[in-house]
Order: C-alpha cells, then sequence, then structure tokens
C-alpha cells in the first residue's frame, strides 16, 4: 500500500494508506492501531479503492493532544473524510474504529455509503463486561486477542525483543501514546453513549464477529443487531477479537460480498 | 529539620496466604477480608498513635488518601485530620494529600482544607497528589491521559479559591462554576503550605520547582533507591536557579528502633515483612495504565515497573536485605541516628515523615519504636541543616491565640 500525509481543516496531520481502486472505502483502524502488515486491507483494496488513516496518536505525527472526547474523535474521523475529498465512501472500522465509524454514520447520515462493523466497541453489557485493556500488561494482551495467541503474539510483536531496553521502552512509549488516546473514549468502559445517537443510522450495517472474540464476547454482536434493525452478521470461524489479523480472507469476503451486493 | 509522623493505616489481619489467593491487595481486594467491627478498634489504635506522637513532640502526624486499599484504610484522610484538628494542638497536620483531580468540583477540597485549617489553627499542611493510577485511574475511573492536565485545573481552582477575596466564574475544561467563593477561607496566609507528593514523573520535579512547593518523594524503596528521585529534582531546581533550600524536598521513610540492632530485629521484622510481602502485592496490571505517565517519564527510563521480575522485588526480602537496601531504617538509637542522618544529607530533604506503623505491627511495639526515636534520635536531628534553621517557607504557620481543646473527663495531657 501506499503512504501519504494529509491535513485536516483541523491542522492535525495525519498518514493515510492507500490502494486498490474502485468505490471508496474508509476503513477505521482499532486501538491497537496498523501493523506493518495489513493483509485484510490487501485483500479489500482488490474490490475497492481502499484509505486507512493512521487516527492521531498511532502515527508519527503529534496532534492527539487536540482530540479530548467523542465529539472530537466524530469530528476528525468527518474533517479525514473532508480531507481525503471522497463522496460517500463506505465505512469499515475494527474494534475502536468500529466505535468511531458507528458515531460518524449517525452524527452524518446521508455522507456514507454501507457500514461495515469488525467487533466494534461502543457499547455495554453489565452482565457481559468486557475485559480491562487497561490493566492487562502487554505480554498478556495475546491471549485476550487471538483466537490462537502463539500465533497472535508472533504477528503482534513482529521481531519486538522485549528483554532488549532501548526495544522495551520505545514500545512502551508508542503503546502509552496508542492506548492513552484510546483511552479518551474507551476508559474505564468504553461506552460513550453511541447507543443514544444509533436511531440516526440509514446506512445499511453488517457486523462481522470472530466466533472467538474473548475482549468482546460475541454476545455483543446481539445488541447491535436489537440496536440497528435490519443489520446483517457475519461469523468468522477460528478467530478471536483481531479477525482482521486472524482470519483476513474470509473477513475481506464477507465485507466485500456484503458492500458490493 | 521536621518529622513527621505518618500512618499509612493498613488492614493487619491480610491472611497469610493472601499474596497466592489474592491477584492485588489494591482495587479488586474483596472488601469481606475488612472486618468492621474490628475495624473500629483499627481506627481507633491508628488514630491514638498519632496522638500520641504528638504528645512526644513530633513535629507533624501525617494521613493520606487512598481507595480500595488493604493497606491504606483512608479514602478520606480529612475525616481523620478533622479527629486530630480536636485532639491535638502542636504539631502540624500533613494531609498528604487530597487527589484533587478526584473531587467533583475541587472546590470540595479547597473548603475541607480551610476547614482543618481554621479548626486546627493553622496547622495544616496541604498535600495535592496527582493519585496513583489504582486510586485515580482505577479505582475513581479519571482518564488516564487527561488526569494531569484535570489535575493542575483543579489545582488553579483551588488555589485562586484560597487567595480571590471576591466571588469568581471559572470557566475550566473540567469544572465550570459561575460563583466561586470559598467559606471558610484558611488562617494561613495566602494558603497553608503546598506539598506536592510525587512518585518520580520528571514533569513534577519541574513543576515542584518552578512553583516552590514542596517535593515529597513517597514510596516504599527507601533512601538508597530514593537517590535517583531526588536528585532529579535537585537538578530542576539548580536549573530554575531556585535557592536550594533543603526544606523544599521531603522524604517517605520506614524507620524502627529498639534498644540494640538485634531487638530491632526481633520486634519489627515480622511486621515489616508482612507490609512488603503482603501489603505491597499490586496487581501490575493496575500500576501503570498507557498515557499515566508521560511520554517524557516513559524515557526517562526510571520507574521500570514494565517487568514482570520487578514485583518479586519484594517477594524474596530478608530482614537483612530491607536493612541493607536502605528499604527501613532500624537499629539502636545510635543506629538509627547515623543512617537518619546519612538519609537526610545524601538526599537533602528537610522534612521525614517517618512510617513507624508498618504492616501489623502491635500497637505497643510502635509505641516503644516513636518513643525511642522521640526521646533518643529526634534531638539529635532536629539541628541538622543549621543554615536553613530560619526558613520557615515550606512550615506552618500557626495562630497563636488559637482555641486548644480541653478533652472530656481530663483526658489528654
Amino acid at each position: 500500500m501506499n503512504e501519504r500525509s494529509i491535513e485536516t481543516r483541523r491542522g492535525i496531520k495525519c498518514r493515510v494508506r492507500e490502494a486498490g481502486a474502485g468505490a471508496p472505502l474508509v476503513f477505521l483502524h482499532g486501538a491497537g492501531g496498523l501493523l506493518p502488515e495489513e493483509p485484510l486491507l490487501d485483500a479489500l483494496a482488490r474490490r475497492f479503492h481502499v484509505f486507512a488513516p493512521l487516527w492521531p496518536g498511532f502515527g508519527p505525527e503529534p496532534g492527539e493532544e487536540l482530540l479530548e472526547d467523542m465529539l472530537d474523535f466524530t469530528l476528525h474521523g468527518l474533517d479525514v473524510v473532508e480531507a481525503l475529498g471522497l463522496a460517500r465512501p463506505h465505512l469499515v472500522g475494527h474494534s475502536m474504529g468500529g466505535m468511531i465509524a458507528g458515531e460518524l454514520a449517525c452524527v452524518n447520515n446521508a455522507g456514507f455509503g454501507k457500514l461495515a462493523l469488525l467487533a466494534p466497541v461502543g457499547l455495554w453489557l453489565d452482565a457481559h463486561p468486557i475485559a480491562d485493556l487497561f490493566a492487562t500488561p502487554p505480554w498478556e494482551l495475546p491471549g485476550l486477542l487471538f483466537a490462537d495467541p502463539a500465533a497472535g503474539q508472533k504477528r503482534l510483536l513482529a521481531g519486538l525483543d522485549f528483554s532488549n531496553d532501548a526495544a522495551l521502552t520505545r514500545f512502551m512509549v508508542d503503546n502509552a501514546r496508542r492506548l492513552g488516546s484510546a483511552g479518551k473514549i474507551l476508559f474505564p468502559i468504553p461506552n460513550r453513549r453511541l447507543s443514544k445517537r444509533l436511531y440516526r443510522l440509514r446506512a445499511e450495517t453488517l457486523l462481522v464477529w470472530g466466533r472467538e472474540d474473548k475482549l468482546v464476547p460475541p454476545v455483543y454482536a446481539t445488541r447491535w443487531q436489537e440496536l440497528i434493525p435490519g443489520a446483517r452478521l457475519a461469523w468468522i470461524e477460528h478467530a478471536g477479537h483481531m479477525l482482521p489479523v486472524e482470519q483476513p480472507a474470509a473477513a475481506a469476503e464477507a465485507i466485500g460480498k456484503f458492500l458490493a451486493g | 529539620m521536621k518529622f513527621t509522623w505518618f500512618n499509612l493505616m493498613p488492614w493487619p489481619h491480610l491472611p497469610d496466604d493472601f499474596r497466592k489467593k489474592y491477584r492485588s491487595v489494591w482495587v479488586d481486594i474483596p472488601s469481606s477480608l475488612f472486618d468492621p467491627e474490628e475495624g473500629n478498634r483499627v481506627y481507633h489504635r491508628y488514630m491514638d498513635q498519632l496522638e500520641y506522637a504528638d504528645a512526644l513532640g513530633f513535629d507533624g502526624i501525617g494521613v493520606n488518601e487512598h481507595h480500595q486499599n488493604g493497606y491504606g484504610l483512608m479514602p478520606s484522610p480529612n475525616l481523620i485530620a478533622a479527629g486530630l484538628a480536636r485532639r491535638t494542638s502542636q504539631a502540624a497536620i500533613c494531609v498528604i494529600g487530597n487527589s484533587i483531580a478526584l473531587y467533583n468540583p475541587p472546590i470540595r477540597v479547597a473548603e475541607e482544607f480551610a476547614m482543618l485549617d481554621v479548626i486546627s489553627g493553622g496547622r495544616l499542611v496541604a498535600g495535592f497528589p496527582v493519585g496513583t493510577p489504582m486510586d485515580t485511574n482505577f479505582c475513581y475511573g479519571q482518564i488516564p491521559a487527561l488526569t494531569r492536565d484535570k489535575y493542575y485545573e483543579a489545582h488553579d481552582l483551588i488555589m485562586r479559591a484560597w487567595q480571590d477575596p471576591e466571588p469568581f466564574a471559572f470557566d475550566g475544561k473540567y469544572n465550570q462554576l459561575r460563583y466561586v467563593n470559598c467559606w471558610p477561607r484558611p488562617i494561613q496566609q495566602p494558603h497553608p503550605p503546598i506539598y506536592i507528593p510525587g512518585g518520580g514523573s520528571i514533569e513534577t520535579w519541574e513543576w515542584c520547582a518552578r512553583m516552590d512547593y514542596n517535593y515529597s518523594f513517597l514510596s516504599f524503596g527507601g533512601y538508597i533507591a530514593g537517590q535517583a528521585m531526588l536528585e532529579g529534582f535537585w537538578d530542576q531546581v539548580g536549573k530554575l536557579g531556585k535557592d536550594e533550600s533543603p526544606h523544599r524536598a521531603s522524604f517517605a521513610q520506614i524507620i524502627c528502633v529498639a534498644e540494640t540492632d538485634a531487638e530491632a530485629e526481633k520486634l519489627y521484622a515480622e511486621h515489616c515483612l508482612y507490609f512488603f510481602n503482603r501489603c505491597l502485592h499490586v496487581y501490575l496490571g493496575y500500576s501503570d495504565p498507557p498515557g499515566y505517565r508521560t511520554l517524557k517519564t516513559i524515557q526517562g527510563g526510571k520507574l521500570n515497573q514494565l517487568r514482570a521480575e520487578q514485583q518479586k522485588v519484594f517477594m524474596n526480602l530478608t530482614w537483612k536485605d530491607l536493612v541493607e537496601k536502605g528499604f527501613v531504617i532500624a537499629g539502636s538509637p545510635a543506629t538509627v541516628r547515623e543512617r537518619c542522618e546519612q538519609m537526610i544529607t545524601s538526599l537533602r530533604v528537610g522534612h521525614v515523615f517517618g512510617l513507624f506503623h508498618i504492616g501489623n505491627m502491635p500497637d505497643e511495639k510502635t509505641r516503644h519504636s516513636t518513643k525511642l526515636f522521640a526521646e533518643r534520635v529526634m534531638p539529635g536531628l532536629h539541628g541538622l541543616w543549621p543554615e536553613w534553621k530560619d526558613d520557615k517557607r515550606w512550615w506552618i504557620k500557626p495562630y497563636e491565640g488559637r482555641v486548644r481543646p480541653e478533652l472530656p473527663n481530663g483526658a489528654g495531657r
């Protein structure tokens, strides 16, 4: 994928990965950011013109201090779409990116094509608490995020050596920026009352869920369906919360069929 | 040189297998481990000890704030301080402090601290911690990356509320108040001494030095490990061209005094080990939520709590380790005096928060150690920093004509 920099109307600079041709599709990543290789995006780029912006706090440029609450996050998302000059792109969001995508599609409910939410956060069920990502030491994350933790860890760390002090410090700085920024809408409970605004949603919606999601249990898929009448649901087998990493082909197939259909 | 007798108020009945059975002493420790009727005795014992320290001539008596914590039974230190304000009349009452980002609105702290200052006759030392991640983020739900910003706003509001003689409107990011008007006002003018308990963040060093607030390094790591932290603070003081009055800084230290070094081990070792091995058993995931520490502090790398092995530091400690590594200053009055002097001069502090009640230490041992310190150690140390003895910038200015409450039934002193 190509990567370029854009600047929003607000003056926030951010990187955008871009590839493919066809109908425009904006992909919003989760609280872990984008890995160097994102096979789901590559697969989607075979059918769509994919734009994957790095959220403030997740790329090399500063600017995350300008985003403090859900409205700031939502407006930034709209600003990015505007800066990219896209008309009614499809919107795909994973986890935190799904929560933000949902907000965008509610606030600007004529501005998007279809909406695909991959294991989105943003709702809360007292009986099914979502695990506390912020109280999870980094080395315990793979167990929470992947159906196959060992393989997931390899992907997540991409060769990072935790016994090396400099590498660990660098990881901790990046992690503090990423999750520190994410915490503004996810901490202590990832619920900023999107459920109150979902009545505005007009985009056709698909939910995609890993059957073995341990972070956001699959019962949340049902809750989203209750709140978005007519939303479709696709299960991905052998996938945990990081389904874009674990089962990119199956996820791309489900998303592609829905968006093109 | 000032000495404050400090009590964390630990729950003294954590089970022997606590570390094995429970993942953390803080945040999610089951409240079934707390027995409220025994709690009645524990609170009174601890408050009696603080009053005893006042009677023995300690310069201050100290309390602090923790939540959902098996070694700190003071979610509201102000309640304890209110009791002390009525039952003592000499010592400074050091509330170290109120986690001001947690009070909504923080004008509550301005009011309660002003009440304490007025009731105590101008004896309040006002502490403003940012608060630990356990208390601030996990127990009280504050967003890690915004905690510091909210803290600074709360500070600005409280300081102005104490000093502005007219009601004012405050249009903050976290607090909007149309009529800020602090009733009562504190006795100490322009405000009580401000102490900032720090855990070692670079921003706090710089801020304390710039604002002329006392930097209070509160840890349980002891004076040898504390060296790097205080050096960081003094570097900032130097950079800003401020004078190097030792009264700018405080240090918390566990201190145990007995007649001999051997007696100290016999009397106090088990209670210190209870503290280090049970009370400090904090789940690692609660100690560093991303966003709480600033990037500068992480890059500074002086507080590397990230490794799983770090947790084990406190697990295999022996009495010998505790004493040699300076976690605990313990021994005969002569030994303790020598080591305290070493601590005070090497850290350059004008103020020590002495932790004399440790873990599950029973009352008579606590008083034994406290009395020996007051009578045979403290007098020899009070005169340190003679060139700064008239520097009262970081100490209380009590009101001479203050009420000294009489205790019922002729009790008290």
